[in-house]
């Protein structure tokens, strides 16, 4: 293709071209990634290459259908982005085939069908970690307690190719349960949650740091938390999303939780655990799905954090950031009609602004 | 000075929106003096359009000798300007010859050829400008051809007179000089201070206005100094600096920062007791007020890094934008692009073969490497044009409106209030042509209710041309029944 030439102004640009944005948000993932592989081992690592492979190689094959360049789209790195953040959702230990057809249903359902990038309502990595769950429910919860690389428990390479491409499942004495899962069975059984949380052997630092069963890449909450913070530091991302939706999830789970203790997770657990860090900084905050406005945005993040807080605690799941930000999606064309910012000299309404009574 | 009262200290709060920060690659000429020493060129060409409104209309005829700051062709209509001889010479032709605009179309254009004499014409020599009247001020800069010289080229008398009629409050001049490369205007306040100075004055007599703010952005410190320096002596005139944000320029930007006020949708700064003119103006005023001297020159900023010794020159108008380049050592085997006015809003010329007009702050010859051509992508929504917007538009809702067609929904989404700064298109990431297209869709607009008006006049007229012939009709076969009547009684 041709570099497009238009004699138009503006006759500079700024040099921030979409694939810097794609690797910089890829960076700041990095730390967590490599956090999780580690605390995860080796079929957390199969898992991981296969999600990433497949979701470029679904994407190459889409363009190649739809007859676009490959040049120009593949190396946007926007598909090796979606299948990451796809790959971190998922249970470190999931068959390989839960990576390939969770990176087909984002890549070609989530994306593609829509017409490519910028294009799809949902984000491509939730929709197909929905869709997972409510297929594949088993191999979507079974999560593993940490065995580190090279620890004890940990699988070699041998046994855990088996493990990720032979299907011989998690070790014995390795399965567990996540903290939010292992609460909400305990309470369903009438157990009080501070014994709940006593019997899984669960610390809240450990929620923090990461040492805690769970998805691949979402449990050690600081390292998002840390990556995101940069990425605002970068201005990559802006701060409404992730500080409405967490601030959302606090309050709420702080008026909860001094309201019954007993039946109600406080506000650390609730923001230590799961996937609400990486949804508060790396998945809400997706361009194409959430608002445009600031102040779209405020609502898109309260909604997410309102919805995700509802379904961990009131919902037939254990965890609800899918579904939450999936919702939000749906609603952000809404939004976006209906919550723009006020244009200059006109009202919120945008009538033009009356002019002064009295002018000297 | 003038001491600050709380009033404008609070008002001073008010928030800009938006805004981008482009690199301002003004170095390369910022430190240099103004090249006063332009050599004549052979021909000047002088277009009798080089304001907005009606072109003027000559005023001499081919072959005929005339002298440096003799009206050419003078105004013609409510808005329009004169157009002066640049120097002494003869009438050498009036033709079309192509006009600094993207187009590159021809335009009527007087042809003046040098005699090299360089010869002034006679006037009334020196007058002090605060004995005339404000009627008059504004009649002798009407008189000299001045036009807002920021790049707008709107008749400055026209607004001069607007302002005396509907009461102007703040006088804010304008030397923000957001673009890039462009530095004609800093320049000319180090070095001319007290004239723009005096220009000033001269215009808050004419308009009868109390004070006058002269807005400069902070990251010209020189200029903010010596224009410091040449107004303390004067009460009414503040020097204010202002933040180094693109488009800090924007009249309604420098109108809210500076007053607080916000100019409601559709409206001008007069609507709220401002009025606002570029230094360059001023100085311009000063110039003829004073002197007696027409608009018949002005400074260019010359840039591009494919020019080899960029600066700002002060050249006749109807200099050829070639000569001028090739007096600063262009390079054409370099040049990408070559833009007339800021890199921001300015405009493509296809050649430099055109003249130098009375809104041209600057020329810049550009090389592949600043330009960076890169092909568009799809939007990815990242909302880097809203943040951008000064106006507080959504950019990327507008533009996936005019591509599906449905031009009223991006009206809807505020398509009529956009400035056309292209600080969205600046920061897009997919490097898509924002401005583009909402010009556009502007433009297509405005066919469409052009063409919808032309059916609405045809409609009538046919109809009115039916009822004629009815009427007619009728009336032949009145008489027609009334001479069987005659027949019949006979």
């Amino acid at each position: 293709m041709s570099k497009v030439d238009l004699p138009v102004a503006p006759f500079i640009r700024a040099d921030h071209p979409v694939q810097a944005i794609m690797t910089q948000v890829i960076l700041a993932l990095v730390p967590a990634t490599g956090f999780g592989l580690f605390l995860f081992g080796w079929p957390a690592f199969y898992l991981f290459s296969i999600t990433v492979l497949s979701a470029v190689l679904f994407e190459a094959v889409c363009l190649k259908l739809a007859g676009k360049s490959a040049s120009l789209f593949l190396w946007d790195g926007s598909a090796l982005l979606t299948g990451w953040l796809l790959a971190l959702s998922l249970p470190p230990w999931a068959p390989w085939w839960i990576g390939v057809t969770g990176a087909g249903l984002a890549i070609v359902v989530g994306k593609q069908v829509y017409g490519g990038i910028g294009q799809n309502l949902f984000n491509p990595a939730m929709l197909a970690r929905v869709a997972l769950l409510v297929s594949f429910p088993l191999e979507m919860t079974a999560w593993i307690k940490p065995a580190p690389l090279f620890s004890e428990h940990a699988p070699g390479l041998l046994e855990a190719w088996r493990i990720t491409f032979g299907g011989s499942g998690a070790i014995d004495g390795l399965a567990s349960a996540t903290v939010i899962g292992h609460v909400k069975t305990e309470l369903s059984q009438g157990r009080p949650l501070g014994d709940a949380l006593a019997s899984g052997q669960f610390g809240l630092a450990g929620a923090w740091l990461g040492w805690s069963p769970g998805s691949l890449g979402e449990t050690p909450a600081l390292l998002v938390a840390g990556g995101g913070v940069w990425l605002l530091r970068k201005r990559i991302i802006t701060w409404h999303i992730p500080v409405s939706l967490l601030a959302t999830v606090a309050v709420l789970a702080s008026v909860f939780h001094l309201v019954d203790s007993a039946r109600y997770l406080g506000p650390l657990w609730h923001l230590g655990s799961g996937g609400v860090m990486l949804a508060a900084f790396f998945i809400a905050t997706d361009y194409v799905t959430s608002p445009g406005s600031p102040k779209g945005q405020l609502i898109f993040g309260t909604g997410c954090g309102l919805l995700i807080f509802v379904i961990r605690t009131f919902g037939g799941f254990p965890e609800g950031v899918g579904f939450a930000v999936l919702l939000m999606n749906a609603l952000t064309p809404v939004i976006d009609y209906y919550v723009r910012p006020r244009i200059y000299g006109r009202d919120h309404k945008g009538r033009p602004l009356k002019l002064p009574e009295s002018r000297e | 000075m003038v001491v600050l009262d709380i009033d404008t200290l609070w008002r001073r709060r008010s928030k800009i929106r938006g805004g981008v920060h482009p690199e301002p690659r003004k170095e390369a000429t910022a430190d240099k003096p103004i090249v006063t020493a332009f050599p004549l060129p052979e021909r000047l060409y002088l277009p009798l359009q080089q304001h907005l409104g009606q072109p003027a209309e000559p005023v001499v005829r081919v072959g005929e000798k005339v002298l440096k700051g003799q009206v050419l062709a003078e105004s013609r209509g409510a808005v329009s300007a004169s157009v002066h001889a640049s120097t002494s010479g003869t009438v050498a032709g009036i033709a079309e010859y192509p006009a600094p605009h993207p187009s590159g179309l021809p335009t009527p254009t007087i042809v003046l050829e040098p005699d090299g004499e360089d010869r002034w014409i006679e006037g009334e020599g020196e007058v002090d400008p605060f004995g005339l009247s404000p009627e008059e001020i504004c009649a002798r800069v009407d008189r000299a051809g001045i036009v807002g010289m920021g790049g707008a080229a709107f008749p400055s008398a026209m607004k001069l007179n607007l302002g005396w009629k509907t009461r102007i409050n703040t006088l804010i001049i304008n030397g923000g000089e957001c673009e890039p490369y462009l530095t004609c205007d800093d320049r000319l306040m180090r070095e001319r201070a007290a004239e723009i100075v005096e220009g000033v004055r001269i215009m808050l007599h004419g308009l009868q206005c109390p004070t006058a703010l002269i807005a400069i952005e902070d990251n010209k410190p020189e200029a903010c100094a010596a224009m410091l320096d040449a107004a303390k002596r004067h009460g009414r005139i503040e020097v204010v600096p202002v933040p180094s944000l693109y488009p800090m320029g924007w009249e309604k930007n420098l109108v809210t920062h500076l007053t607080g006020k916000e100019v409601p949708a559709g409206g001008r700064p007069t609507d709220v007791g401002v009025l606002l003119h570029n230094v360059a103006t001023a100085y311009a005023v000063q110039q003829a007020i004073r002197y007696g001297r027409p608009l018949i020159g002005r400074v260019v900023t010359v840039s591009g890094e494919a020019v080899e010794s960029p600066r700002n020159v002060e050249a006749p108008l109807g200099t050829l934008l070639s000569e001028l380049l090739a007096f600063c050592g262009h390079r054409p085997e370099r040049t990408a692009r070559y833009v007339m006015g800021g890199p921001m809003m300015g405009d493509h010329l296809p050649h430099v073969q055109v003249p130098l007009v009375k809104r041209t702050s600057g020329i810049l010859a550009l090389t592949p490497e600043e330009i960076q051509a890169a092909d568009a992508r799809p939007c990815i929504r990242c909302g880097r044009c809203v943040s951008a917007c000064p106006v507080g538009l959504l950019p990327l809702e507008m533009m996936s409106r005019i591509r599906a067609g449905q031009l009223d929904a991006a009206v809807n989404f505020g398509l009529r209030d956009c400035i056309g700064c292209s600080s969205c298109s600046y920061v897009c990431p997919s490097r898509i042509p924002l401005v583009h297209y909402f010009k556009y869709a502007s433009g297509e607009l405005m066919a469409r209710q052009q063409a919808q008006q032309k059916t609405e006049w045809t409609n009538r007229l046919a109809e009115e041309k039916r009822r004629r012939l009815e009427k007619a009709k009728q009336a032949a076969a009145q008489r027609k029944a009334q001479a069987s009547v005659k027949e019949d009684a006979s």
